[in-house]
C-alpha cells in the first residue's frame, strides 16, 4: 500500500523566517505518527500545510495520494483535524457544531443523526449532546472536537497537541480513545505533543527543531540511538570527577542540575568500576534506561516539555521526573 | 447537492438557526429605529412641517430609516465572521470541503435574511408616520430590501475578510457606514444639495438603495433623486445597488480566497 502521507522537500516560508525547512517524511496506511518538537519548532506550520490551510513555499505533500496544493477539497474530504487552538461555536450544542460539520461534509440528512450519535457515544458525550458548549470542560470540549474529526469517515486524523493544558486523567482519556479508533478502525493518526508519556505511544517519531527534521524512528529505536544506558553520578566535587571520567573511559559527563551524566553502553557493568576507581568521593549513583526526554534533549537542546517555565521551574520539574524515575525504570 | 450549495446552505443554515434562538435580538433591534423616528419624525418634523404639499416629514423619513435597519444589520453579517475567526470557529469553515465562495455567500444571505425579517417587522410601525401600505408594496418592498440586504452584507464580509478584531470591525463600521448613511438620504432630501455634497451621495450605493424603498413606500410623493437632470427610476436604483451588490460579493470571495 503506497503511504497516506508523502512529504518531499517542504519549505514554508513567512517573510525572513523559514519556519519549515526542506522537510520530507512518509507516513504509512494505519500508522500513528508522533511529531515533536519544542514550541516554534514549525509543527503546527507542517499540519496546517497537509490540511491545506497554508500553501507550502516549495516542495510538495501528497495526501491520501492527493497533492495539498491542488486538490484542496479532496484532501480536506479525506481527513479529519483537531487544532492545536479551540474551534468550537460556544454558542450552539454539542450536537448542533456536529451537524454543521456533518452538512458541509456532505453527509446525507438520513445518516447524519445515526452518525452523530455514533462518534458522540465514542466519546462518552451522548448524554451530554443538548447542552451548550459554553458549560463543558476543557477535555469535554476536547472530545468533542475528536468526535467531529470523525464523523465524515476520515482515513487520517491530525491532532496538533490534542492534550494540550489537560489534567493527566482527561489525558490518559483521550488516548484510550485514539489507541481506540487505531485498534477497531485502523485509522491514521498524525499528532503533535508536547508530552513525553504521549509520545511512547507512536510507532514512530518525527523530531523537528527549527523547521528541520532532525530525527525519526520509533520510540526504542530513538532511545537506543543514545548508546544504552545512562549513569546519574553526584560527587563531593562533579569538576573533578568530570575530569577524572574522561582521563580514565574517554566518556564525557554532562552537568544535570547537580548530578553528571553519562550515556554509556553497558551501564551495569560500568557502576562498579567507576566506584573503584574515582578518587573523588561518590555520594550517589543511578542507572536508568534513556527515556525520549534524552532523546530529545540531545537533538534539540531543549526540554520536551516546561519550554514556557522559567529556568527555575525546569530546573525542579526536572529534579521531580528525576525522583518519579529512579532506578530500573 | 454541490458541495457549494451545501456550504452556502449550511452556512446560512447557522445563522438563522441562531436568530430562531435568540428571537429577543429582533425586538432590541427595533428600539433605536423607533428612537429616530420619534426624535427626527415627530420633533424635527414639527418644525419643518410638510416637505411638499401632501407629505409630512415623518413619511418622508419613514422608508429611510427602514433602510437604515435592513442596512445596519446587514452589515452585522461581517461581524459574525470577525468573531468566529476569534473565537476559532472560522478554521473549521475553511478547512471543510466547500469553496470559500460558499462562506462569503452563505454568510452574506444569512445576514441578509435577519436583516429582512427586521425589516419586514418594521413596517408594523408605518401607521406611526402615517404611511398605509398595501400588500402589493408589501409584496415588492421584501425583495429590494432583500437586495440592500445583501449588496451591504456584502460589504461586511468583504472587509471581515482582513479583520481580526472585534474593536477594529466597529471602529470601520463606525468610520465607513456612517457617513454612508448619513450621506445617502435616509435623513433629508437630496434635491437641492450643493454640488460637491450632491456628487457624494450620488457616489454612494446607499442613496439608490434608499431611494427605490422611498418610491415604492411613497409612490408618486417621493422626492424625486435626479441624476444628470434626469429622475433615477426604481428599476435603475435597482441596477445601481446589484452592481454594487455583485462587485463587492466577488470581491469578498476574492479576497476569501487569497489568503494563507
Ligand atoms: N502566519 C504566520 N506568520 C508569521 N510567522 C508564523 C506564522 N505562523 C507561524 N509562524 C512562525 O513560524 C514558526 C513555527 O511556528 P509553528 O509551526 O506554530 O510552531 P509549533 O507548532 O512547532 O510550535 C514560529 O516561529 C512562528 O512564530
Ligand atoms: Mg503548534
Amino acid at each position: 500500500m503506497p503511504p497516506i502521507i508523502q512529504v518531499e522537500h517542504l519549505t514554508r516560508r513567512f517573510g525572513d523566517l523559514t519556519a519549515v525547512d526542506d522537510v520530507s517524511f512518509d507516513v504509512a496506511q494505519g500508522e500513528v505518527y508522533g511529531f515533536l518538537g519544542p514550541n516554534g519548532a514549525g509543527k503546527s506550520t507542517t499540519i496546517n500545510i497537509l490540511c491545506t490551510l497554508l500553501r507550502p513555499s516549495s516542495g510538495s505533500a501528497l495526501v491520501c495520494g492527493l497533492d495539498v496544493a491542488h486538490s484542496q477539497n479532496q484532501v480536506r474530504q479525506c481527513i479529519g483535524l483537531v487544532f492545536q487552538d479551540p474551534s468550537l461555536d460556544e454558542r450552539m450544542s454539542a450536537y448542533e457544531n456536529l451537524e454543521f460539520h456533518a452538512m458541509v461534509y456532505g453527509i446525507r440528512r438520513a445518516e447524519r443523526r445515526h452518525r452523530l450519535e455514533e462518534v458522540l457515544r465514542m466519546v462518552g458525550l451522548w448524554e451530554r449532546h443538548k447542552d451548550v458548549v459554553k458549560r463543558f470542560s476543557g477535555g469535554m470540549r476536547r472530545r468533542l472536537e475528536i468526535a467531529r474529526g470523525l464523523v465524515h469517515h476520515p482515513r487520517i486524523l491530525f491532532l496538533d497537541e490534542p492534550t494540550l493544558g489537560l489534567d493527566p486523567q482527561t489525558r490518559v482519556r483521550i488516548w484510550e480513545h485514539l489507541h481506540w479508533l487505531r485498534r477497531e478502525q485502523g485509522m491514521t493518526l498524525f499528532f503533535t505533543t508536547h508530552y513525553m508519556d504521549e509520545a511512547e505511544h507512536a510507532d514512530r517519531i518525527g523530531v523537528i527543531d527549527r523547521g528541520r527534521l532532525v530525527a525519526l524512528d520509533s520510540p526504542d529505536a530513538l532511545k537506543q540511538s543514545l548508546g544504552g544506558d545512562i549513569i546519574i553520578l553526584r560527587a563531593a566535587d562533579n569538576a573533578a570527577a568530570a575530569r577524572e571520567i574522561d582521563q580514565l573511559y574517554h566518556l564525557t559527563a554532562t552537568r544535570d542540575g547537580d548530578s553528571l551524566s553519562l550515556e554509556v553502553s553497558r551501564g551495569s557493568e560500568l557502576i562498579p568500576t567507576l566506584i573503584r576507581s574515582l578518587e573523588t568521593t561518590i555520594h550517589s549513583i543511578t542507572l536508568r534506561r534513556p527515556t525520549l526526554d534524552d532523546v530529545f534533549l540531545r537533538l534539540t537542546g531543549k526540554e520536551l516539555r516546561d519550554e514556557e517555565a522559567s529556568g527555575m521551574e525546569t530546573m525542579r520539574a526536572w529534579a521531580r521526573t528525576r525522583i518519579r524515575r529512579g532506578v530500573g525504570h | 447537492m454541490t458541495a457549494a450549495l451545501r456550504g452556502i446552505y449550511a452556512i446560512w443554515y447557522r445563522e438563522a438557526l441562531r436568530l430562531r434562538r435568540d428571537r429577543l435580538r429582533l425586538v432590541g433591534h427595533l428600539l433605536s429605529p423607533l428612537l429616530f423616528l420619534l426624535v427626527f419624525g415627530v420633533g424635527l418634523g414639527r418644525a419643518i412641517g410638510s416637505l411638499t404639499p401632501g407629505l409630512d416629514f415623518i413619511s418622508f423619513l419613514f422608508p429611510g430609516i427602514v433602510g437604515m435597519s435592513v442596512l445596519m444589520i446587514a452589515f452585522m453579517s461581517g461581524i459574525s465572521v470577525v468573531w468566529e475567526r476569534e473565537m476559532g470557529f472560522l478554521k473549521e469553515v475553511l478547512v471543510a470541503p466547500i469553496p470559500r465562495a460558499s462562506l462569503v455567500i452563505g454568510k452574506t444571505l444569512g445576514g441578509a435574511t435577519v436583516a429582512l425579517v427586521q425589516g419586514i417587522i418594521m413596517l408594523v410601525l408605518s401607521p406611526l408616520a402615517g404611511i398605509e401600505l398595501t400588500p402589493g408594496v408589501i409584496l415588492r418592498l421584501v425583495p429590494l430590501m432583500l437586495l440592500v440586504a445583501v449588496s451591504i452584507g456584502g460589504l461586511g464580509v468583504l472587509l471581515a475578510s482582513r479583520m481580526y478584531s472585534m474593536e477594529g470591525f466597529q471602529v470601520l463600521m463606525n468610520i465607513l457606514v456612517m457617513p454612508m448613511l448619513f450621506l445617502s438620504g435616509v435623513f433629508f432630501p437630496v434635491q437641492n444639495l450643493p454640488a460637491w455634497l450632491g456628487v457624494i451621495v450620488r457616489i454612494n450605493p446607499v442613496t439608490y438603495g434608499v431611494d427605490a424603498i422611498r418610491q415604492v413606500m411613497l409612490g408618486d410623493a417621493a422626492p424625486q433623486l435626479l441624476m444628470f437632470g434626469e429622475p433615477v427610476s426604481v428599476t435603475q436604483d435597482i441596477l445601481a445597488v446589484t452592481i454594487f451588490g455583485t462587485v463587492i460579493v466577488a470581491l469578498g470571495i476574492w479576497s476569501f480566497s487569497h489568503q494563507g
